[in-house]
């Protein structure tokens, strides 16, 4: 048994790893989604966090820990420092300007020089193992499950319910936004340093367009609404190579078909993710609400 | 001043004067009406009131306060709550979670000792569940602890809406439109509950188009007709008043 558990994480240890990672990204995500806000910034939060950590691993040798700290500072102080113009904004436009930051990220790390340019950042340690990953994973989820039931929480969720109705109970919306923002970019700056740990290198092109993309799609196939939603999405997508290969079919074109029909079924027939068929039914009084 | 004075408000959207030179004055405890006919600037001035919009001119204070100048969040932690014309409720959140979000300014609430689970978290969150249990049997509605929202009729969704606003635990509520669309009974229950927050020392200011339900609750009756104040007074003196009378019918005169 044990044998053939060793022999599975041969083969796929490195999905399982990209599972934990996707995982912490869409969680990081989900802060922002979980208060009604769009934003496609954390795939650069993501990759702010790599780059610094792996700078400081490779230009000030710090030990894994503390520049995996360091990458989370980075992403959360450049978090404020955006979120405070940029939360003005509502909806599409929030999107459009976080996606403009992010491409900013993208020719910043091209063009600067402690950024190794275009080829990326190189010969970075890999020392991130899979329990770490998971480690960090369970924190997060742990912290995002009790977070809806703190203080934060519940002014986060008010304020996607209605923004007017949230400020008029007294909640300071503009100070919520961006602590949720700042919450969401120091955990995607943790994961992209994990990343950055595991992969030997970080270049421009990893947390681009398509990926900040993709960490949307795991929280609306995933569901947006529980901690665990993110994590069944990221996992199922992550996962979906794999899976697509072992049923015969090569990973390709048709792997982004699969991918855009699932969202498709998912968001025509499950309107809140994969995670509504875990969630408890309520009791049966309420179910006529839920219709 | 412990009450309400509300002085010189104007304001204008683009060309359009919607409020001018507003005055009067709402005694603490009062429940004070504000009528108008439709487009008269009633909402408007709630929503001046209630730090959801900023006046163009003059001054709103409340207990010696000033308080139009102060975003929404901070009216609120004055001690003013509302509630919305188009019902604003929490539509995904049940009628309890509702209460329980209006809860912010009363509850704690600390993220770190949830993250510990500590005994006093479970305890604020047992004893924040239980008052909201408490605010939702007050307006009616404990039978439908566990509906979502957007699932209650129209009258249930506003009494959920007056149960959110009181989970502040206010002084002064801001009604706007209580009873539209509610049956007589359902209106009568709303009566005996306003007049209950009012007996508790609480001060209401109402719109209500239902004149009776106005007229029965209120002991002073500001009219607003296109965003000047025809008069404040008692609602027996309202109901003869002339200008009003105008306001609301039209002059006999206009037609000859």
């Amino acid at each position: 048994m044990l044998e053939h558990l060793a022999q599975f994480y041969a083969v796929y240890g490195s999905v399982i790893n990209f599972i934990g990672i996707n995982a912490l990204l869409a969680l990081s995500l989900n802060v922002t989604l979980a208060a009604g806000m769009l934003s496609l910034g954390n795939a650069a939060f993501a990759g702010l966090g790599g780059y610094a950590a792996g700078i400081l691993t490779l230009h000030f040798k710090m030990p894994y820990a503390i520049s995996l700290c360091g990458g989370a500072v980075v992403a959360g102080f450049v978090g404020v420092l955006l979120g405070m113009p940029v939360l003005r904004l509502r909806g599409v436009f929030l999107a459009m300007a976080t996606l403009a930051f992010g491409e900013v990220v993208r020719i910043a790390a091209v063009n600067l020089d402690i950024t190794g340019g275009a080829e990326g950042l190189t010969g970075i340690p890999n020392v991130t193992k899979t329990w770490m990953i998971y480690l960090a994973l369970a924190g997060a989820a742990y912290f995002m499950a009790v977070l809806r039931r703190s203080r934060l929480g519940w002014g986060l969720v008010s304020m996607r319910e209605d923004e007017t109705a949230a400020a008029c109970l007294g909640i300071h919306t503009t100070f919520y936004k961006v602590a949720a923002f700042t919450i969401g970019a120091m955990l995607a700056g943790v994961a992209g340093g994990m990343y950055a740990h595991l992969n030997y290198l970080i270049t421009p092109r990893d947390f681009g367009f398509f990926i900040a993309v993709d960490l949307l799609i795991y929280n609306i196939v995933g569901g947006t609404r529980t901690w665990y939603g993110p994590i069944l999405g990221a996992a199922l997508i992550t996962a979906l190579p794999e899976i697509l290969r072992g049923v015969g079919v090569t990973a390709g074109p048709i792997r982004m078909a699969v991918n855009g029909l699932i969202l498709l079924l998912v968001i025509l027939f499950l309107p809140n993710g994969l995670a509504s068929l875990f969630t408890r039914f309520r009791p049966a009084a309420a179910k006529a609400g839920v219709a | 001043m412990k009450g309400l004075r509300v002085a010189n408000i104007c304001r204008s959207f683009g060309g359009l004067q919607a409020l001018m030179e507003v005055s009067f004055d709402v005694a603490a405890g009062a429940i004070h009406g504000l009528i108008g006919p439709n487009g008269a600037g009633k909402t408007t001035l709630i929503n001046i009131l209630s730090g959801v919009l900023a006046p163009s001119a003059g001054e709103v204070v409340y207990q010696d306060r000033a308080l139009h100048r102060s975003p929404a969040h901070r009216v609120a932690a004055m001690g003013v709550a509302r509630t919305f014309q188009n019902i604003r409720l929490f539509p995904t959140m049940t009628c309890l979670e509702n209460v329980q979000a209006g809860q912010h300014l009363t509850a704690r609430r600390p993220l770190l000792p949830r993250l510990l689970r500590l005994p006093s978290a479970a305890r604020e969150d047992r004893q924040l569940e239980e008052r909201a249990r408490g605010t939702l049997a007050r307006v009616g509605l404990d039978g439908k602890t566990h509906h979502l929202a957007r699932s209650l009729s129209y009258g249930e969704r506003r009494r959920l809406e007056i149960a959110r606003a009181l989970a502040l635990n206010p002084s002064l509520l801001l009604l706007d439109e209580p009873v539209a669309g509610m049956r007589r009974g359902e209106a009568a229950e709303v009566a005996n509950l306003v007049r209950s927050l009012a007996r508790e020392g609480m001060t209401v200011l109402l719109i209500e188009h239902n004149m009776a339900f106005v007229m029965n609750l209120c002991s002073r009756i500001t009219v607003l007709n296109f965003g000047r104040v025809i008069t404040t007074a008692s609602p027996e003196e309202v109901r003869g008043h002339r200008e009003v009378i105008e306001a609301y019918l039209g002059s006999g005169e206009r037609h000859v």
